[in-house]
């Protein structure tokens, strides 16, 4: 297969763009998408103070590079989830990526700073442990933008976890979600950073690619804890779908965020307060993470007791 | 060909496939979750394949 542009050999095929690009012109092509994304969206400007989300895989690895290729400057933040050796070592290639390149990382450590592990958490209450670490990085990264002065939380969400996540929403018919599903979450008078996701227009086949190419050293294991999760289950699916029809899983986003999300947003967004515990913003009186954080303290001390 | 798979950490030993993708498709992948990788290099489907070749199946879905 030749490169679309200079007709050098290909090293990648992207049957959506009906094309194939050689390394150099991937990676024109990479950068391009994310510089649009920011762009079209009103993302972010040159100034901005910038708090990316990394964990040490392939998309906020790749991210982080981009986003630094791209000239703009963006501090990380990575959440220790206390998950054994998948935790040890994706610190470790976020540290090595940070060091390298001279990047300003700051790692909260879950286990020592709020006394429990996701494991501990998704047994305390009973809950998958994906749904107790995705409510605890929303806690931390947005409390991290939050404490730093931070301007904008930047994360690595890719077109496969937006694809995948609005088919679930779809699927459930959440129509709180669907009105919440945005590249862009805006800032809140009470406290939350406004969020935003520079990879929407990039597979995460593209984001692997790209780390591969530029020597990027990530976690390729998965996490232990997200063996046959639901969402990962969704992605699989629209990969079928995408390979009998090539540019679904775009058509479906895409689709949805200029034409369909409108739809969902006509409702009135909840209003928010400051947790009693914490004051960070919530919907309630205590917010989600001070009530999984007391409930798990408890567990795991009711457990000590019955141990000594 | 010898294939490492990840996910957990494998290998295997599969015969008489001639190209990337003919390996794709008797271990029923689908191209659009891996990438298939040769020493350095990123292999598109219609790269040729030799019987002493190592390659890796680097799944690509990840996160949840």
């Amino acid at each position: 297969m030749k490169c679309r542009v200079c007709r050098d050999r290909a090293v990648i095929q992207m049957r959506r763009h009906n094309a194939n690009f050689c390394k150099p012109h991937f990676v024109d092509h990479v950068h391009r998408q994310v510089e649009r994304a920011i762009h079209d969206h009103r993302m972010f400007g040159p100034d901005e103070k910038l708090l990316l989300g990394v964990s040490g895989g392939k998309d906020s690895l790749a991210l982080w590079d981009i986003l630094t290729n791209l000239g703009y400057r963006a501090d990380g933040v990575y959440l220790h989830l206390g998950i054994g050796e998948y935790s040890s070592d994706s610190l470790e290639f976020t540290q090595t990526f940070a060091t390298e390149r001279d990047l300003a990382l700051t790692v909260v450590d879950l286990p020592t700073e709020y006394g429990f592990t996701v494991p501990e958490a998704a047994r305390a209450g009973n809950r998958v442990p994906c749904a107790a670490c995705g409510l605890s990085k929303r806690y931390i990264l947005n409390k991290a933008a939050d404490d730093g002065g931070y301007d904008v939380l930047v994360m690595g969400h890719n077109l496969d976890d937006e694809a995948a996540t609005l088919f679930g929403n779809v699927t459930r018919w959440d129509l709180d979600y669907l009105a919440r599903q945005a590249p862009v979450l805006p800032a809140s008078a009470d406290g939350l950073a406004r969020k935003v996701k520079p990879l929407i227009r990039l597979g995460e086949r593209e984001t692997a690619a790209y780390c591969i190419l530029q020597g990027i050293d990530y976690e390729v294991e998965e996490c232990p804890m997200a063996a046959g999760n639901t969402v990962n289950r969704y992605k699989e699916w629209l990969n079928r779908i995408e390979e009998e029809s090539p540019g679904t899983k775009a058509n479906f986003l895409f689709g949805f965020l200029e034409r369909g999300a409108a739809v969902f947003q006509s409702a009135p967004a909840p209003e928010l307060a400051a947790c009693q515990e914490c004051g960070q913003a919530t919907t309630g009186t205590v917010c989600a993470f001070c009530r999984l954080q007391a409930q798990t303290v408890v567990h795991i001390s009711r457990k000590a007791d019955i141990r000594g | 060909v010898r294939v490492l798979l990840r996910q957990p950490r494998r290998e295997i030993e599969v015969e008489g496939v001639s190209r990337v993708a003919e390996l794709l498709k008797r271990l029923d992948v689908v191209a659009e979750s891996v990438l298939v990788i040769r020493g350095d290099e990123l292999l598109t489907p219609d790269i040729s394949l030799s019987e002493d070749d190592v390659v890796e199946l680097r799944p690509v879905i990840s996160g949840g």
